[in-house]
Order: structure tokens, then C-alpha cells, then sequence
């Protein structure tokens, strides 16, 4: 079977500051704090922008945005955990807002920020959560012991939650979502703060899940991830999906995508001239006396060009480098920014 | 409504209750005792105090430890997982409406409020000696009683957790719960108040004053106190009222 994910013309804005920055909030029975409140009521975020997915059942998708894009407040609303002020979000035939529980039952989540339980310790943490999801104290033992092991946790079964560290927490926060095995399994920047190797770990564990027919969903900052990671991608800034689609098709739908780095053994003037000529090239930049950067919208066929180009001046060439189109060049293709701020 | 959620949900805080058994013992206990042992031992043994005050102060000290376990057994994680950890949020993604959750930790706090007055009353029993009197003569209306005060303790609980930022915990204390401490006719029955009549009255806006005087009718009838089926009724509407509002309030917080 499989759950699928349909979102609507979602909108979120917040009227109040973000959490970090809510420091000491004053003391707030009831809705009539009245001098302070019409003040507060010109903060408004608008965090997603008439945002409309649909993600079929088995995907891993990505949303892939800068720092304050929108995409923790799109998971949120997914999850349960925000209210949208507009639109709709749909677990499989749910709506998530209306009918939440049917909605919670479907969905695992790691957030952004990990939030273990800290009054228990890393197998409490998975039994508990067993529980919540109503296993038998049989099935939960059994799928705990199975979580520590998959997620190198073992040997910190029995300590208290509080005293491991932030890598530890997060995959403790991971096999915590995958603990009651649900149908869809949103990641909320799952590898920050992870180190490489645990990172590959991680892509391993998330690519097997896929494979079991799971719909997943993953927010990222990392081209990397979501290039290798993700079957589809919506790129996300300002709180508006401004590309959706492969990895793939999302690069190469960018003119000059590619980047050849070539080395000689001498870069003349008259070699860059006749490289700025050769068909498809937008641009070639040569930063020192035997290197040349050609941006052109392909890759391998130039290659033969190059060559002819060079021994017709009696040149040889050392090096060619290919760079594929990256979602790096294409998202600064489209907003003139570069994702990593 | 899901009973295997919920009872997990309960399960985990009678867990970390246990665990911390020794801490939340001390913290409900410490302070009762040492004032049943200052004011119903010392001072009545000296001849400062009449005997019969032990039996004054026996009923308050039960309210008030109620009150103040139910509050802090509820209030206290809710400040810290709301604000810090939002570790609360892996059971509000648990399979089960957000306002059940609310209700677990009243259940939850209603416990710990009603095994704090358990065990203090042996305690402080114990403490003052000799010359205690106190009547169980009632029993249905001393558990309605203590149902009635625990619940009031929890769902103020919630509702204090759920409007109360880490940084004003200090300030809830000694703003809100001495205050409810010391005008809560715990040491003294309300009759004796009316030496300052304004007074009287204002500490009536108090919940604590019923909680008090209403274990204090059931226990020790003889001592004047106010009537039982009006403390029984204010403290049903002060239930109804908090419960409410917590629930509201923890519906509110529980999302962004
Ligand atoms: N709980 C909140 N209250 C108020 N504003 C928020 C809250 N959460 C996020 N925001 C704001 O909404 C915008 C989008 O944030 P977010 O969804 O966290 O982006 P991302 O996850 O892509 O970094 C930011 O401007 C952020 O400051
Ligand atoms: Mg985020």
C-alpha cells in the first residue's frame, strides 16, 4: 500500500517571535495582556508562502533551502505540531490538522532540535515510545533491542538520556522515529552535526527504509544529501517552492550547467579565445597561467573540441575535470544567493 | 480516546516519579514536617501553644502538602519541557488527542497530591505526639475531600506550568504559592481571622482557604470552620475552572 503526502496551498505566518528569541516571557493568563499585545501583533513571519507538494507513496523527498526557508514550519505543519493559517496537508487521505490522530498514528518524526525525554534512559527512551504506539511489551523489547543495534546504540542502552552527547542524541532521536515502524518518516535536518562516517550510516539506514515501500521525507541544507540521497527535490526559499523535480532534471534544467576544469601545460590568451568560441561555451575564466574554468551547458562533448582546440596551438593538456550541473549553481540560478548564507 | 496511550503515557510519569522517589519525598515532605514539629511539638510543649492546636494544624497540613505536591508534580516538568527541551514533544506525537495528554498529567498530579497527604498524615502524626484528635469518622467525605483539594492541586498545576516561563519559577513561588500558603487558613481556622475583618474576606478569594477548612470540618469537627458543603461546592467550581483552563492552556502551548 503505502501513504502518500498532498499538500494544498499551504500558508503559515507567525505572530509571535521565534522561541530563541522569546527569552523571558512574562507571565500570560489569559488573552488580556493588553498594553504589551497590540504592540506583539506586528511581528508577522510570513514562513510559507502558498506552498502546494504532492509526494507519492515509496518517495524520498527532499526539501532543500537556506537557513529560515520554511522548511522545519512545513514539516511541523505535516506533523501535527503547527497550526497552517491557510491551505491543507494530507497524510495519505487525512488531513493532518483535522484529524490528527489518525495523522500521528501514520507518521514518525525526527525534529530539528532533538527532543529525547531526558528523565529516561536510551532504552526507556524506544520502549516508552513502543508503548505510546501500543506494542506489546514483547514487541517493543524485541524492536528496541533491534533500534540500539541498527543505530550502534547498544552499549548506551541503560545510560540516562541527559549525559550523551549531541551525536548519539540524534540517532537515538532516529531510531526512535523509526521505532514503531510508521508508513511515513519525516527527517528534519537528520545529519547536522554528524559525523561523516555516522552521516554514511545514516544515508544507509534511510535509503534501506525507502526500499521497504516508506514514504520519506527530509529537510537538508546539504546539496550533497539531497542530491545523493533524494529521488525528488522541491527547493524552498522565502517560504515558496522555487523548483521541484529530480536531482537530475532539477541541474539540468539550468543553461551552462557544467563546469570543465582544465589544466596545460601553458594557457595561452589565443587558447582561451578559441575555448570562449566552441559551441554551448557561456564563459571561461583562467585564474592562473596553466588552468582554465570553462562553464558551458555540456559536459563531455566539449572534450574533443578542447583537445583539437589545443593541438592546433601546440598544446598539451594535462587534466579535464567535469563538473555536473550542481543544485548549488541552480539555486543560485534562481534567487542570486548562495545556499550555504 | 486511546487507553493504551494513555496508559502509557501514565506509566512514564509513575516511572520517573519512582525514580526520583527520594527527591519528591524530601520535596513534599521536609516542610510539613518541620512546621507540624516547630508549631505542634516545640511550641506546644513550652506551653506557647495549647494542645488542641495539633489538631488545628493536622487538617491544613495535609491541605497544604497536597496542594503544594499536586502544583509541583505537575507545574514544575511542564515549565522545563515546554521551554528548554520541548521534550514533551514525543508524546504530544503520540497517537492520541493533545487534551488527553493534559488530563494524564492532572491524573498524574491528582496521585502524587494524594499520596503526599497519605503519607503525611502518619508523619506528622508522628511528630507532633501525644494529643492529636483527629475523627475518621466520615471516611466518604474525607476522600471526597482529598479528591477534590488534589485535583485542585494538579489542574493548578497545569495551569501554572502552561503560563509560567523557566525564568519566573522563582517568582511563581513566592508571588503565588506563599502567599496562597500563608492566607490559606493552614495554620490557623478561618474563624480566628476575624479579628481583621477585611482580611477575612479577601483570603476567601483564596482556593486554599476550602481546601483547608474542608479537611478540617471532616477531621476535626469540634474546631469552628466553615460550612462543609460550601467549601465542597467552591472547590468543585475552583476544579471545574482550573481544569478548563489548563486544558485550554496546554492546547494552546502544545502547538506553534
Ligand atoms: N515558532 C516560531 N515562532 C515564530 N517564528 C518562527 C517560529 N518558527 C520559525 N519561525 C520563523 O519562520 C521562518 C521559517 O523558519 P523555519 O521553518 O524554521 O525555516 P528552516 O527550517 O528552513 O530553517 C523563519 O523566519 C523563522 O524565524
Ligand atoms: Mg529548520
Amino acid at each position: 500500500m503505502g501513504i502518500g503526502i498532498r499538500i494544498e496551498h499551504l500558508r503559515k505566518v507567525y505572530d509571535t517571535p521565534p522561541p530563541s528569541a522569546a527569552g523571558g516571557r512574562g507571565f500570560s493568563f489569559g488573552p488580556t495582556r493588553s498594553g504589551g499585545r497590540k504592540e506583539k501583533k506586528k511581528i508577522e513571519v510570513l514562513a510559507v508562502d502558498d506552498v502546494s507538494l504532492e509526494i507519492p507513496a515509496g518517495e524520498i523527498f527532499g526539501l532543500l533551502g537556506p537557513n529560515g526557508a520554511g522548511k522545519s514550519t512545513t514539516i511541523g505543519i505535516l506533523t501535527t505540531r503547527t497550526e497552517p493559517t491557510g491551505g491543507r496537508a494530507f497524510i495519505g487521505e487525512f488531513d493532518v490538522w483535522k484529524q490528527q490522530v489518525k495523522a500521528k498514528r501514520l507518521i514518525g518524526v525526527v525534529p530539528q532540535r532533538p527532543n529525547l525525554d531526558f528523565a529516561l534512559t536510551t532504552r526507556e527512551v524506544l520502549l516508552f515510545h513502543g508503548a505510546y504506539f501500543g506494542q506489546s511489551a514483547r514487541e517493543r523489547v524485541r524492536r528496541a533491542d533491534e533500534q540500539l543495534e541498527k543505530f550502534k546504540l547498544t552499549d548506551r542502552a541503560d545510560q540516562m538520556v541527559r549525559e550523551l552527547s549531541g551525536g548519539l542524541m540524534q540517532r537515538l532521536s532516529i531510531a526512535r522515529a523509526m521505532m514503531h515502524d510508521p508508513e511515513v518518516l519525516f527527517l528534519d535536518e537528520p545529519s547536522a552535526g554528524l559525523d561523516p562516517q555516522t552521516r554514511l550510516m545514516l544515508w544507509d539506514i534511510i535509503r534501506g527504509y525507502g526500499n521497504l515501500g516508506k514514504t520519506i521525507v527530509l529537510t537538508t541544507h546539504y546539496m550533497d544529501e539531497a542530491d545523493t540521497l533524494c529521488q525528488r527535490l522541491a527547493i524552498i526559499d522565502h517560504g515558496k517552492i522555487i523548483a521541484e523535480g529530480t536531482p537530475q532534471a532539477l541541474k539540468s534544467s539550468i543553461p551552462g550547467g557544467y563546469l570543465l576544469r582544465l589544466r596545460f601545460d601553458r594557457a595561452t590568451e589565443e587558447l582561451l579565445a578559441e575555448l570562449r568560441g566552441l559551441p554551448g561555451v557561456t564563459e571561461v575564466k583562467s585564474a592562473d597561467p596553466t588552468a582554465a574554468d570553462v562553464y558551458a551547458d555540456r559536459g563531455g562533448p566539449l572534450i574533443g573540441p578542447i583537445v583539437n582546440a589545443a593541438q592546433a596551438a601546440g598544446i598539451e593538456v594535462r587534466d579535464v575535470h567535469i563538473q555536473e550541473p550542481s543544485l548549488e549553481n541552480l539555486f543560485l540560478h534562481h534567487t542570486g544567493r548562495s545556499l550555504r548564507e | 480516546m486511546n487507553w493504551k496511550t494513555f496508559y502509557a503515557l501514565l506509566a512514564r510519569d509513575g516511572h520517573v516519579a519512582r525514580r526520583s522517589l527520594a527527591m519528591v519525598l524530601v520535596q513534599n515532605l521536609l516542610q510539613p514536617l518541620l512546621f507540624t514539629f516547630v508549631f505542634g511539638r516545640v511550641l506546644t510543649s513550652g506551653g506557647m501553644m495549647q494542645g488542641s492546636f495539633k489538631s488545628v494544624l493536622l487538617p491544613g497540613v495535609i491541605a497544604i502538602s497536597m496542594v503544594i505536591a499536586g502544583i509541583q508534580a505537575v507545574a514544575m516538568p511542564l515549565i522545563t519541557e515546554f521551554q528548554f527541551s520541548r521534550e514533551i514533544e514525543d508524546r504530544l506525537l503520540a497517537p492520541i488527542e493533545n487534551g488527553w495528554i493534559a488530563v494524564e498529567k492532572l491524573v498524574a498530579g491528582m496521585i502524587q497530591a494524594l499520596m503526599a497527604g497519605l503519607v503525611v498524615i502518619p508523619a506528622a502524626w508522628l511528630t507532633m505526639g501525644s494529643g492529636t484528635n483527629i475523627s475518621f469518622a466520615r471516611p466518604f467525605a474525607f476522600v471526597a475531600f482529598c479528591l477534590l483539594v488534589a485535583l485542585f492541586a494538579s489542574a493548578g498545576g497545569l495551569t501554572l506550568g502552561c503560563s509560567v516561563g523557566a525564568t519566573q519559577i522563582g517568582l511563581m513561588f513566592s508571588i503565588i504559592l506563599t502567599p496562597m500558603l500563608m492566607f490559606g487558613c493552614v495554620y490557623y481556622p478561618w474563624s480566628f481571622l476575624k479579628a481583621f475583618p477585611g482580611l477575612q474576606y479577601a483570603v476567601l478569594l483564596n482556593p486554599v482557604v476550602y481546601a483547608s477548612e474542608g479537611l478540617r470540618g471532616v477531621l476535626v469537627p469540634s474546631v469552628p470552620h466553615i460550612a462543609g458543603w460550601i467549601t465542597a461546592t467552591v472547590l468543585a467550581l475552583a476544579d471545574v475552572g482550573l481544569v478548563a483552563l489548563g486544558i485550554r492552556k496546554f492546547n494552546k502551548k502544545a502547538v506553534s
